[in-house]
């Protein structure tokens, strides 16, 4: 049982749809919105079918509308249930990888303007991360910009696989503001499929493309680490969400060992990428994907190597667990006081400041 | 322990090196702008000849794509699997207190001296008016 006063690094507010977004979107791209009919469209970022069973758990599945588009109905399921004292809003949208880097950046920015309105001014517990327009670097930057007079806009939102590898210089504008605000860059699973998500091609079933979001992953902290990224924001903390769990182990092995031979290469990695990543990177821990006894488990505790990296998350509504069991059982007490309380708070700075929107002097 | 002489200083220019075996040991020794080191010939990863292998750079970067190449020609690059070891200590670029190649103490001692012994000279003859690598094992 999750006690009273945990804080939740992952829940999935959905847009009901894009008529929802009208009223808080600029005159300008509401015009062009309604134009082209957009209005009538969903822009669901959906990977997989609307059924696929991950989408919803059955018994948070709403009446009428999308799973997760209801303040009320997350408050029922799940915020008076746990009782969290924070709970932070990842919203996984079409916007976020749009092809126009206008049109992405516009209805990114209507999609904050929302959840501030919609959820977070009615919810005091609700916290959430900045949704940007991951393809557009520059115009990302100046929504962080603009979001971080508001405290209760905690993290940054990017996807785990988008146009190129999350470390490159050009991703770099969206990592300085981050930075300078004191707000981690949360890599959510998912793709913008501008490339398939497994490396070999586009798979033919849910199974192996779901399976394979694992890797997408691995390759974005491969990216972060050999690009330089967390010498160069030496201040950047990265969380991995619902990226799973128990395959870092063997892929820091597999870093490390390689990172040894080629180094030259890359001459400002100058400590083990274990070493690095056990003091920048978080996971959510749902989906945990957890070995199948508490032996298995403990080992894989030993292997990650810190007790620092895992948060709390309910993944609310995704379907990974039944009941309240939002984590694996058999986890030592100590560490679980640190996952659902302390490293969030360690992880998300902003978590501690008053949730009073600052001046903000430039909207 | 013995002293054993291993080379005519004026037979491994800076730079340069040779490989000696000492008491059954393969050994490599070291030029390095006229201070010589030795070093096992030995990788203490697998095994490969670690004193076979390239003399590079200490290549460094305090940040990404702000590149120095510091301390030239002091490192030993495996041939197998590149580990780097730092010629004049042995210590590994990646993990230096923990994966070390052996090293062993050389001076240089003039020829006038060594006549006088006591020590090994299995392969280099001496001559009083030179100078000599002498290693110690
Ligand atoms: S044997 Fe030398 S690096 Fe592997």
């Amino acid at each position: 049982m999750i006690p009273a006063g945990a804080i939740d690094c992952d829940l999935h507010p959905a847009v009901p749809n894009t008529r929802a977004l009208l009223p808080y979107l600029d005159l300008y791209w509401r015009e062009h919105v309604l134009r082209r009919g957009m209005e009538r469209d969903n822009l669901e970022a959906s990977a997989f079918p609307p059924a696929a069973p991950i989408n919803a758990r059955p018994d948070w599945q709403p009446e009428t509308g999308l799973p997760g588009s209801s303040l009320p109905e997350m408050q029922a399921h799940l915020l008076n249930r746990l009782r969290p004292r924070a709970a932070i809003c990842n919203v996984i949208h079409g916007a976020q990888m749009m092809m126009s880097e206008d049109l992405s950046a516009a209805l990114c920015r209507a999609i904050n303007n929302w959840l501030v309105a919609e959820w977070l001014d009615r919810e005091p517990r609700l916290r959430a991360s900045i949704v940007v327009p991951v393809h557009s670097p520059e115009l990302a930057a100046e929504e962080i910009e603009r979001r971080a007079t508001d405290p209760r806009f905690i993290q940054v939102l990017l996807l785990a696989m988008t146009e190129m590898p999350l470390g490159r210089r050009m991703m770099w504008p969206v990592y300085r503001a981050a930075e300078k605000h004191g707000l981690p860059i949360g890599i959510h699973a998912g793709s913008s499929f501008r490339h398939p998500p497994s490396a070999g091609g586009w798979g033919s079933f849910y199974l192996e493309d779901y399976v394979s979001y694992a890797q997408g992953f691995a390759a974005a902290l491969n990216s972060l680490l050999a690009e330089g990224v967390f010498q160069k924001f030496p201040d950047l903390r990265v969380v991995l969400i619902e990226s799973g769990v128990t395959w870092l182990p063997a892929s820091m092995w597999r870093i490390n060992k390689t990172w040894r031979g080629v180094r030259a290469e890359v001459p400002w990695l100058d400590r083990l990428p274990s070493d690095i990543l056990r003091e920048r990177v978080r996971l959510t821990a749902q989906p945990f994907d957890a070995p199948p006894d508490a032996a298995a488990l403990a080992t894989l505790l030993e292997q990650l190597g810190s007790d620092d990296m895992l948060l709390f998350a309910t993944d609310y509504p995704h379907w990974h667990y039944d009941g309240d069991e939002a984590l694996p059982p058999g986890l030592p007490a100590a560490l679980m006081q640190k996952i659902l309380v302390d490293n969030p708070l360690a992880t998300y700075p902003r978590l501690a400041m008053a949730a009073t929107p600052m001046q903000e002097a430039h909207r | 322990m013995a002293r054993h002489v291993v080379a005519a200083v004026g037979e491994i220019p800076p730079g340069g090196r040779k490989l000696v075996t000492i008491r059954g040991r393969e050994i490599g020794v070291f030029n390095l702008d006229g201070e010589f080191y030795a070093l096992v010939n030995r990788c203490p990863h697998q095994g490969a000849a670690l004193c076979t292998g390239v003399v590079v750079s200490r290549l460094e970067a305090s940040l990404p794509g702000e590149y120095r190449l510091s301390q030239p020609g002091t490192m030993l690059r495996c041939p197998w699997h590149c580990w780097e070891f730092d010629i004049r200590t042995g210590q590994s670029w990646c993990d230096p207190n923990d994966i070390k190649a052996r090293t062993y103490a050389v001076t240089v001692e003039p020829g006038e001296a060594l006549a006088k012994g006591p020590f090994a000279a299995e392969t280099v003859g001496v001559a009083v008016e030179h100078d000599y690598v002498v290693l110690t094992l």
